[in-house]
């Protein structure tokens, strides 16, 4: 349980960590909370050459509203985030689903950046990028460039970075909170533990009561977060009944393959995907509705 | 792969040693600086037996490299100890309540639940639960450990 032999490098700007990732090559990794890099690294499922520790850049940490995006810098820690004001109030989804993010003593390294870069199936700060369809910014020695969450998570524990690329920040778009409610749910063996499913969901319902915007996704029982994009659309327009909603999410069956293991078994994870997609909607549409009494 | 040289401020004191950069923080500090209160059980993040303070919060020690920690302040449960080394009030309570058996949680469960203490000195049950979510015990059934904790609120209240 001893990590193999590796170089450090304690890095003050984003340009020099650019700059170590590419000098690096293939086999540097990027370390901030460093709560799965250094399990997987006792367990040798991770083997890096060299390690960039980017922990004192004063650059990659913060939180700031830019419009209608909340921006979060990627070594931001998951501690500070939970209990940042700003995103308790124009991100409620993310604070909710932040409190279910390991334990506190993880929390208090962990960060945003490295949970979206590890890509954990079960991850929930991932979820939520995905849900919301949060824009993620990525540089290297070769430039900047954003990717869409869609376009970032691409199987389990895998993104679309490249090698000598590092996360810089993440925009999560900021709904209009009039009319909007949010739902998070989640099943796991224990609390804080990795989750077996796990669904989000937020609408904004119009005066009449029937769905203007809805975002829902899944994760837990897919190898990685899943936008339901389908029945988003399926929904919109409705009032979102229970039955509607119900039959909605029959529809997740058909999309995802769930595998067995250890802690649950194929059926199981689908069955608990699809109650928690139906929750994670119907508390959504309550916290929205809780807005037009 | 060279050795770092790695000072930190333990329990208030400036100690160094010389660590490779895959030593973790529980392993210099018990091996290096000769600190064994802390404990290391599972040693990949999962049973919080290895909690320390690191710059007032609490962390898992297994779960950083103690070359990362350098030019930090740690707290272990070496650092609760009064001036005279007599038991913290938490201590005490522990002591008090039997909220150990075996041992070997205890240091980390004393940090997790110090550093609730001084954020909130005020936890109900729930709170107390969650503060202590991350540590395993596999002797007290818990309920004991949460009731030093209940004691020990007690007294800072009734002591204000």
């Amino acid at each position: 349980m001893k990590a193999a032999p590796f170089d450090y490098v304690r890095v003050s700007s984003i340009d020099e960590a650019c700059q170590a990732l590419a000098d690096g090559g293939e086999d540097a990794r990027v370390i901030a909370g460093g709560q799965t890099l250094i399990p997987l690294m006792a367990m040798r499922l991770a083997r890096p050459a060299l390690l960039i520790d980017i922990n004192d850049v004063k650059e990659l940490s913060g939180i700031a509203v830019d419009s209608d995006h909340l921006v979060i810098k990627a070594r931001t820690r998951q501690a500070d985030t939970l209990s940042s004001e700003i995103v308790q109030e124009k991100l409620p989804l993310l604070a909710d689903a932040l409190s279910h993010v390991g334990h506190t003593q993880t929390r208090n390294r962990g960060t945003v950046g490295g949970s979206l870069v590890n890509a954990d199936p079960s991850a929930e700060i991932p979820l939520i990028a995905q849900t919301l369809g949060a824009i993620i910014v990525a540089r290297s020695t070769r430039g900047e460039r954003t990717i869409a969450a869609g376009d970032f998570f691409d199987s389990a524990m895998s993104t679309t970075l490249a090698p000598d690329e590092c996360l810089t920040e993440v925009h999560f778009p900021i709904w209009s909170p009039e009319n909007t409610g949010f739902g998070f749910h989640e099943v796991s063996i224990r609390d804080s533990d990795f989750a077996l499913a796990v669904a989000a969901a937020q609408t904004t319902l119009d005066a009449g009561g029937n769905v203007q915007k809805l975002a829902v996704a899944i994760c837990g029982a897919t190898p990685a977060a899943l936008k339901l994009t389908d029945i988003e659309e399926a929904l919109i327009g409705t009032d979102l009944n229970d039955d509607i909603i119900k039959v909605a999410c029959a529809k997740i069956d058909d999309l995802i393959d769930p595998q067995s293991d250890v802690h649950a078994d194929a059926a199981y994870r689908g069955r608990v995907a699809k109650v928690m997609a139906r929750r994670a909607i119907s508390d959504a549409r309550d916290g929205a509705k809780g807005d037009l009494v | 792969m060279s050795e770092h040289k790695i000072t930190l401020t333990v329990n208030g004191r400036e100690m160094s040693g010389y660590a490779e950069a895959r030593v973790t923080l529980v392993d210099f500090l018990r091996d290096v600086l000769g600190q064994t209160g802390t404990h290391i059980g599972c040693e990949h993040g999962v049973c919080g037996a290895c909690s320390v303070v690191l710059d007032g919060k609490p962390v898992r020690s297994c779960l950083m490299y103690a070359v990362m920690a350098d030019g930090h302040e740690i707290t272990t449960v070496e650092g609760l100890e009064g001036p005279e080394g007599e038991l913290s009030p938490l201590q005490d309570a522990f002591w008090e309540n039997h909220a150990m058996q075996c041992g070997y949680c205890t240091p980390g469960m004393l940090i997790a639940t110090h550093t609730l203490l001084q954020e909130n000195p005020y936890p109900d049950e729930a709170e107390i639960r969650e503060a202590i979510g991350g540590n395993l015990c596999r002797c007290t059934g818990y309920q004991q450990i949460v009731e030093a904790v209940q004691m020990t609120a007690k007294k800072i209240r009734e002591a204000s």
